[in-house]
């Protein structure tokens, strides 16, 4: 077999301050304090009083990572959020350059994490079409010949030549898919563009992925659905803080991660700074999330509870106080609103509560969740009266289906739950 | 599928890149399509939902040409070596005109297309390119704006050296693109220059020789306005169309060798951060 992709010992390390820039660009001004001060860092240094900053300032987001993939295989990548595996895409897609390490890439990269990219609202389908084509490398030969096909794939119709303003969020978003999966690369990386649009349109990109497979072409795939990476895979590497801790047939890396300790994502820690002063005498400290064993999980399995634990501080007594959550699918559907005083009698007990520390705790069943992500929010209130504290998208966490109900057919179930009902069957005459 | 397997596929090798970055042209060859659709794109989008239209792109050189008329003829009655003025002025505001939509847009557009930058590849060198490129649309409905102002004022170009105008042309193309990569390359990083951008114009703007004459400058403000690249595609344009006495010499020389200087080293400026781009948007 030939091999299509081949990373070597591949590093990518990256300035902390990089990351925050999307949030406060790099001001100049910022640039000139530094420069005033370098002398005295400098001196410091010299001193023996070296300045922390300076070794603090580098993360490696992957750190020798060295693996093969034949061509026409299907490689899934898992890991929890930060492990690097989005950066492992991007290096491999060229759109940002690795710091150590080198891959050779036989043939044309292809990834679903550009859909739509280039996309102006106020041009017509048929022009975006041409526009996000020429951005994804196709020549324009080659997009005249599988225009129609696109056009069929997307569905849009007689609407090609409305500006794409004027379209619905699902008509957009399958237009943009339809030219990125007709760009047919060598090598297909898919990212977690499963997350959105509507459970039909999922099935299409599942689908359209087979078929390049089937095809004979290399796919990347990553997903934090253990149940599409089960499916659509035969070998998964797994990624952890940047590096590779496993490299096995699917069934085996899927449990091997579900069963490494994710400690640490299914965790949210409100640091000072995030707590706005608005808030006292209100502070949240830190929201769990627990499986059945009380380990802290960002990966649930529907067929297990799941508990939420919510730490938080009183500086000053409050009266008519509830605490909750809102629980949110990915697409912002709301499942559910709950508060630690729905109970009239709990109200009565904590509706005024002293200073000090609390936690609120609530296990939500087996047997709920669907298969996707999900955002819990959180929020701290008196009724009528002032909200203290919220947070809309405090944890996020991802489900596993395996063993649900339903699960004989590989169909994706419509609707946020998936309840395990008390079926009876009766043959009448 | 069955035409992708006709031909061998190309590898290509990831590494990191160190020093000076090589320019990668052919990279950029293969793109050229991808040029010609971000031109295309820009030029027709500029003015979708506008009640104008495409008249913008006469309205606003004539406003200009109107308001220097009344100021700088009128009022402050400047020199113009015989050229009635509107015509004096409107062929130092076509290039300008051109160099400042080139440079404000080419000095945003990695910022402005930062979601093509962080999720595909492509040469980084499109984006000011296509930017600066699409100012060229304005540029040519202003010129044959420009025909009709010289056969109303009855003037007569100098026809002898005419054929240099598209060299000029190419050199305000080249002094603008030099700009727009420094800039464009700094402001990913540090976004001042979308703050300093409408001085800068301003400013260069006054320092250029657009609403006032050259030739009637001192010896030492013609030697100091020199060091402006834009100054002598001004004055060259004036001189191809017009025949004003600011033809060729050392200290034109001076400017196109000022605006080669920005345009390599903006080159490779851009290429050596070209690499921490995604990274730092």
């Amino acid at each position: 077999m030939t091999i299509a992709i081949s990373v070597r010992n591949l590093g990518k390390q990256y300035q902390i301050g990089a990351a925050e820039t999307r949030f406060r660009y790099n001001l100049l001004r910022d640039v000139l304090v530094d420069t005033v001060y370098a002398p005295v860092r400098l001196a410091k240094a010299a001193i023996g009083k070296s300045d922390r900053r300076n070794n603090q300032n580098f993360v490696w987001a992957l750190k020798d990572i060295s693996f093969d993939v034949e061509e026409g295989r299907v490689l899934g990548i898992v890991g929890r959020n930060g492990a690097g595996k989005s950066t492992l895409l991007k290096i491999l897609s060229r759109v940002t350059e690795p710091t150590e390490g080198t891959v050779s890439v036989r043939g044309r990269v292809g990834s679903l994490l550009e859909v739509g990219t280039g996309f102006h609202p106020e041009l017509t389908g048929r022009e975006n079409i041409y526009m996000n084509g020429a951005i994804l490398g196709m020549k324009r030969t080659e997009i005249d010949k599988k225009f129609d096909e696109m056009v069929d794939f997307s569905e849009v119709g007689q609407f090609i030549d409305t500006p794409v303003k004027r379209y619905s969020s699902g008509m957009y978003l399958r237009l943009a898919f339809a030219v990125a999966a007709h760009l047919e690369p060598e090598i297909l990386v898919v990212d977690e563009v499963l997350a959105v649009g509507d459970a039909e349109f999922q099935r299409k990109c599942l689908g359209k992925m087979n078929d390049v497979a089937q095809q004979g072409r290399t796919v990347l795939f990553v997903s934090h659905n253990m149940s599409a990476i089960l499916r659509l895979t035969q070998e998964s590497i797994v990624l952890k803080k940047g590096e590779m801790i496993k490299r096995a047939p699917t069934p085996e890396a899927v449990d091997f991660y579900l069963a490494s300790g994710q400690a640490g994502s299914g965790e949210r820690i409100w640091e000072a700074d995030e707590i706005p002063a608005s808030s006292a005498p209100f502070r949240p400290i830190r929201l769990l999330l627990k499986d059945r064993t009380g380990k802290i999980v960002d990966t649930v399995r529907s067929t297990e509870p799941v508990t939420v634990t919510w730490e938080y501080q009183l500086t000053a007594p409050i009266t008519g106080l509830r605490v909750g959550m809102y629980l949110n699918t990915m697409r912002g559907e709301y499942v559910f609103t709950a508060f630690d005083t729905d109970d009239a009698k709990q109200y009565e007990q904590f509706g005024a509560r002293q200073p000090g520390r609390y936690i609120s705790c609530c296990t939500i069943p087996a047997d709920f969740f669907n298969e996707g992500r999900y955002t819990l929010g959180v929020n701290a209130s008196s009724f009528g009266v002032r909200r203290y504290f919220m947070d809309e998208s405090a944890i996020s966490f991802n489900v596993d289906i395996s063993g649900a109900p339903g699960m004989q057919w590989p169909e994706i179930r419509q609707g946020p739950i998936r309840p395990r009902l008390d079926w009876k069957i009766e043959k009448l005459d | 599928m069955t035409e992708l397997t006709k031909h061998e596929p190309t590898t290509i090798y990831i590494k990191p890149t160190k020093g000076l970055a090589a320019l990668n042209l052919r990279d950029l060859w293969t793109y050229r399509e991808l040029i010609y659709f971000m031109v295309w794109r820009d030029v027709k989008v500029k003015y979708k939902q506008t009640l104008l239209g495409m008249a913008w792109a006469v309205v606003q050189p004539i406003m200009t040409m109107i308001v220097f008329t009344f100021v700088f003829d009128k009022v402050a009655k400047l020199p113009t070596e015989g050229i009635p003025y509107p015509v004096f002025s409107f062929t130092g505001l076509l290039p300008w005109g051109l160099f400042a939509t080139a440079l404000n847009q080419g000095s945003r557009s990695l910022v402005m297309h930062n979601n093509m930058v962080t999720k595909i590849y492509f040469p980084r060198l499109i984006l000011p390119m296509s930017a600066v490129f699409a100012g060229l649309v304005d540029f040519f409905i202003s010129f044959i704006i420009l025909i009709g102002l010289m056969v109303y004022y009855k003037v007569t170009p100098a026809w002898g050296q005419l054929w240099t105008l598209p060299l000029f042309l190419v050199l305000a193309l080249v002094t603008a693109l030099g700009v727009a990569l420094w800039l464009s390359a700094i402001n990913v990083k540090y976004r001042d220059v979308n703050q300093a951008l409408p001085f800068i114009t301003q400013f260069w703007l006054l320092a250029t020789p657009v609403a006032y004459s050259f030739s009637n400058l001192s010896k030492k403000a013609q030697l100091v306005l020199s060091l402006n690249p834009m100054t002598g595609v001004v004055n060259g344009f004036r001189w191809a169309l017009l025949g004003t006495d600011t033809g060729p010499d050392l200290m034109f020389w001076i400017s196109v060798g000022i605006s080669l200087m920005i345009f390599v080293t903006g080159l490779f400026y851009f290429r050596s951060m070209e690499r921490t781009f995604a990274d730092t948007i």
